[in-house]
């Protein structure tokens, strides 16, 4: 290792740098958690907030009453869980066969597959497909949209295609088709994509305010980003919210933040992982 | 190989023996078909469907009668969408957010990564890394509320700052507030391509360089930044495609009617004139618009890519 004056130099600046760029990231968050657990009055005094200030939960007491966050927070449990589940079983249903380098047509399908990465409908026509499959006001629409993408199919399939295929091949002889194959061999070695994939596909639902907003117009329906922003959106909307409003001020809106993000927080740890190796999977060339 | 296809082959009859070929690789391959139809049919239903259905475009679309049903008008609404100011505002506004975006957030975690590749402590490593990523997955919904209240008048950050009014209703500063809070998003995340592609460094080349009596950033800048070139030049393609999409969920939490004349981008303006008004044909030739140049440019970045001798996307 160098141990010269100016490498040393660079080697502090360089961690001043990172811990300052660091406390920057984390700050804003930080805030809205102690602004979560302060009191309404001091909250809505306002301050740089690096502590609570006179600590309560009562922000957290007023929202848990309110039905609409259940609600909104069943609704996204659902959308998250529902659609993962699906989306995995459909997207390697897709990409086993696709994986196969005898299967006929191959490279037909793929670029089928692959053309929605570089193209796509749009934003109107979508939405008028979506109406004529009666999928607007159904919390089934977000699960449709995110059941199968092309990006995800390309990294299943790039990851089957590692396996041995003697595996198969030794299966085949003992008579078992390629469908028994698929679910009683191929998917239990998936297990490293599959949690990737999985991670990937529950955040992304769990984050979801487009479709949910586009798609879910009724107040039933909400899920929690659509609920969350508005709420933010300020007093004009949350007025017709009725319960929401009346305690939606500063401590209120961050307890419900810090409420939504609580689940990303908790399995964190596993998404830095696997995130990164997904991430990484992706940028293997098709 | 399985028991029929030796059925087939032991019956030497003409016209089976013609079709045999086929037949045989569908006997193979039906399993794989089952698996792949679902699929394929997803696709056809949710993706190429609503291809389809940009026909509209070209339509007088009416509810009523339907993708199929309404009836053509060439180019009626494209000579509309030209004609009118907002669209022109939102391109223009597309443009320039995505070029500032570009020039300041695309750069930024090719910095980082370099940065963050020099520090031997693995541990202080590990400690950046996760606070950095963090922003990464949460929703713009989450961090455009922490925004919100951060630059509140009474957060007592915009007097830290210097600034009389919160950016949020600042013409003048919205643009900057847009590019800065992607930065935070994504600048941590972008760098894990890069951190990749810089582990992957034979470290024989560093030590000749130390040999040679290199510092510490001539090793940067004559070994990793080569070496990472192309990563580089690969994700800049990709980015450069998807200048028209500046991402709609950032600045329609992000914005308000007093900052509508500079952040008002092609997402928003498609969503509000289409979803909001009911303009279906007209949106879906904005969307179009879109959707083509933007196509156009990837197909454009990635021949650039190639004539540079770079690898491309495909």
């Amino acid at each position: 290792m160098d141990k010269s004056i100016g490498s040393r130099f660079f080697s502090a600046a360089n961690h001043t740098f990172l811990v300052l760029l660091g406390v920057m990231m984390m700050y804003p968050l930080w805030r809205e958690i102690s602004l979560s657990f302060s009191s309404k009055e001091e909250a809505l005094r306002g301050g740089l907030f690096l502590w609570p200030k006179h600590f309560t939960l009562d922000a957290y007491r007023s929202i848990l009453k309110s039905d609409y966050i259940w609600t909104a927070y069943g609704n996204s449990l659902f959308i998250t869980i529902v659609g993962t589940v699906l989306a995995l079983f459909f997207t390697s249903c897709t990409a086993y066969p696709l994986a196969k380098r005898t299967l006929p047509f191959k490279k037909v399908f793929v670029s089928f597959v692959l053309f929605t990465m570089i193209f796509s409908g749009g934003l109107i026509p979508t939405y008028l497909v979506m109406k004529e499959l009666h999928l607007i006001n159904s919390l089934w629409a977000v699960i449709v949209l995110h059941l199968v993408s092309a990006f995800n199919v390309i990294i299943m399939m790039n990851f089957i295609r590692t396996l041995p295929e003697e595996l198969e091949e030794s299966a085949m002889m003992d008579g078992a088709n390629p469908i028994r194959i698929f679910f009683v061999i191929i998917l239990p070695l998936c297990k490293p994509v599959l949690a990737t994939l999985a991670l990937w596909i529950a955040v992304g639902l769990w984050n979801n305010f487009f479709h949910s907003f586009i798609y879910l117009n009724d107040k039933s329906l909400m899920t929690l980003p659509v609920l969350l922003r508005l709420i933010i959106a300020g007093q004009k909307e949350a007025d017709q919210l009725g319960e929401a409003i009346e305690t939606s001020s500063e401590s209120v809106i961050a307890a419900t933040i810090v409420i939504s993000l609580l689940p990303i927080l908790s399995v964190y740890p596993f998404l830095q992982k696997y995130f990164i190796k997904g991430t990484l999977l992706g940028s293997v060339k098709a | 190989m399985s028991a029929t296809d030796s059925t087939f082959a032991a019956k030497p009859q003409k016209p089976l023996v013609r079709r045999h070929p086929m037949l045989k690789e569908w006997n193979k391959h039906k399993y794989y078909f089952v698996l792949l139809f679902p699929g394929l049919l997803y696709f056809l239903l949710i993706h190429y469907w609503p291809m389809y259905g940009i026909t509209i475009a070209f339509k007088d679309f009416k509810l009523m009668e339907g993708i199929t049903g309404s009836n053509w008008v060439g180019l009626k609404w494209f000579k509309i969408l030209f004609a009118a100011p907002d669209f022109w505002t939102a391109l223009s506004n597309t443009i320039i957010i995505s070029f500032y975006k570009l020039v300041f957030n695309f750069p930024a975690p090719i910095l980082l990564a370099l940065l963050l590749n020099e520090v031997y402590h693995s541990g202080f490593k590990r400690i950046i890394q996760t606070v950095v990523y963090f922003p990464h997955f949460l929703s713009w919904v989450i961090l455009g509320g922490i925004l919100i209240s951060l630059f509140s008048t009474d957060s007592g950050l915009l007097k830290l700052l210097g600034l009389s009014i919160s950016p949020l209703m600042d013409p003048g500063k919205f643009r900057a507030l847009l590019v800065l809070s992607e930065l935070w998003k994504e600048v941590g995340w972008g760098t894990i391509i890069y951190l990749a592609a810089i582990a992957g460094i034979n470290p024989d080349l560093y030590d000749a360089g130390k040999i040679d009596g290199a510092s510490r950033l001539q090793l940067i800048r004559y070994i990793t930044l080569p070496s990472i070139a192309s990563t580089i030049v690969v994700l800049l393609i990709l980015r450069t495609g998807h200048i028209l999409h500046v991402g709609f969920d950032q600045i329609f939490i992000l914005y308000n009617p007093l900052v509508y004349s500079v952040s008002d981008v092609l997402d928003t303006y498609v969503y509000r004139v289409g979803i909001t008004m009911g303009r279906y044909s007209f949106a879906t030739a904005a969307g179009l618009f879109q959707s083509v140049v933007g196509l156009i440019l990837l197909l454009f970045t990635n021949r650039v890519a190639k004539r540079l001798g770079e690898e491309g996307l495909w």
